[in-house]
């Protein structure tokens, strides 16, 4: 997805993991994915830049859909779509 | 000669795809998962090795963890109730001189008589870096099977009851099998 169709999309659930470190937001987003309704958008934003590809490869490992990041300064949306 | 032509005919026959195929057949199952030895009490590569284990989980791979010898240290109690009493001199002298517990390792580098880790603490908690205690805790939740070596425990005089809980006990077939069904082995 490019930047106006991430903006354009509807959160279902946010999950703020700044200020986590390494492996803290990747955790985060697997506790907070079942809190998201089956196909879903989980928005996870995180100040560790490795979450951008941590959640990605999550995400595929598991089963669910990466859908893209949007980096803002010092932060990133990471969004994943919940398939299972 | 004649021996050697057999044994490229036995090689041949053992790779032969019709063996291969039903080999694939029998629904052996695919590897998967993580299996790894914690050898080392140290606390830098401890906590290398629980950041892995969290994030196998996380990605829903069955993770076995094998703690041994010096790594043994990292499942202690901090105060275990009265094991001390039944201890032979020497392992009590083990038990008083290593580390008790996750919150005690020291860093396997520029240790400065301890200042070294003290530091190191002081940047993992700004940094929000997990501590190794928070890590051991999520591993567990996430359902990482923790195995104690009991031949370690023996030969250094620990019990059971020193150790926290929720762990398994067993020696290398433990650690064998467990390996054998995972894809990714590691030695800490």
């Amino acid at each position: 997805m490019n930047a106006e169709e991430l903006r354009s999309l509807k959160v279902d659930r946010v999950v703020d993991a700044r200020g986590v470190a390494c492996p803290g937001p990747l955790l985060e987003a697997k506790r907070s994915i079942p809190a998201v309704p089956l196909h879903g958008v989980m928005d996870v934003i995180s100040s560790d830049e490795g979450t951008t590809e941590d959640v990605p490869l999550w995400a595929k490992k598991v089963g669910h859909e990466y859908l893209g990041t949007l980096a803002e300064p010092g932060l990133w949306h990471v969004y994943v779509r919940r398939g299972k | 000669m004649s021996g050697g032509a057999t044994e490229v005919h036995e090689l041949g026959f053992d790779h032969g795809v019709g063996r291969a195929a039903s080999r694939t057949e029998e629904a052996e199952p695919q590897p998967s998962g993580l299996s790894m030895v914690v050898f080392s009490g140290d606390l830098d590569k401890v906590l290398a090795a629980m950041i892995i284990v969290n994030g196998a989980a996380a990605m829903d791979l069955p993770v076995s963890v094998f703690f041994t010898f010096w790594g043994l240290n990292v499942l202690r109690r901090e105060h275990p109730a009265n094991a001390e009493g039944k201890k032979t001199m020497i392992e009590g002298m083990f038990s008083r001189m290593m580390p008790r517990g996750a919150a005690h390792l020291q860093l396997s580098t520029l240790k400065m008589a301890g200042l070294g880790t003290r530091i190191m603490k002081r940047e993992m908690s700004k940094k929000h870096v997990s501590s190794l205690q928070e890590l051991l805790r999520s591993a567990q939740e996430q359902g990482v099977r923790f195995i104690a070596c009991t031949m370690s425990m023996d030969l250094m005089g620990i019990r059971k009851e020193e150790l926290i809980d929720g762990i398994h006990f067993g020696n290398v077939a433990s650690f064998v099998d467990a390996a054998d069904r995972s894809r990714i082995s590691l030695f800490i």
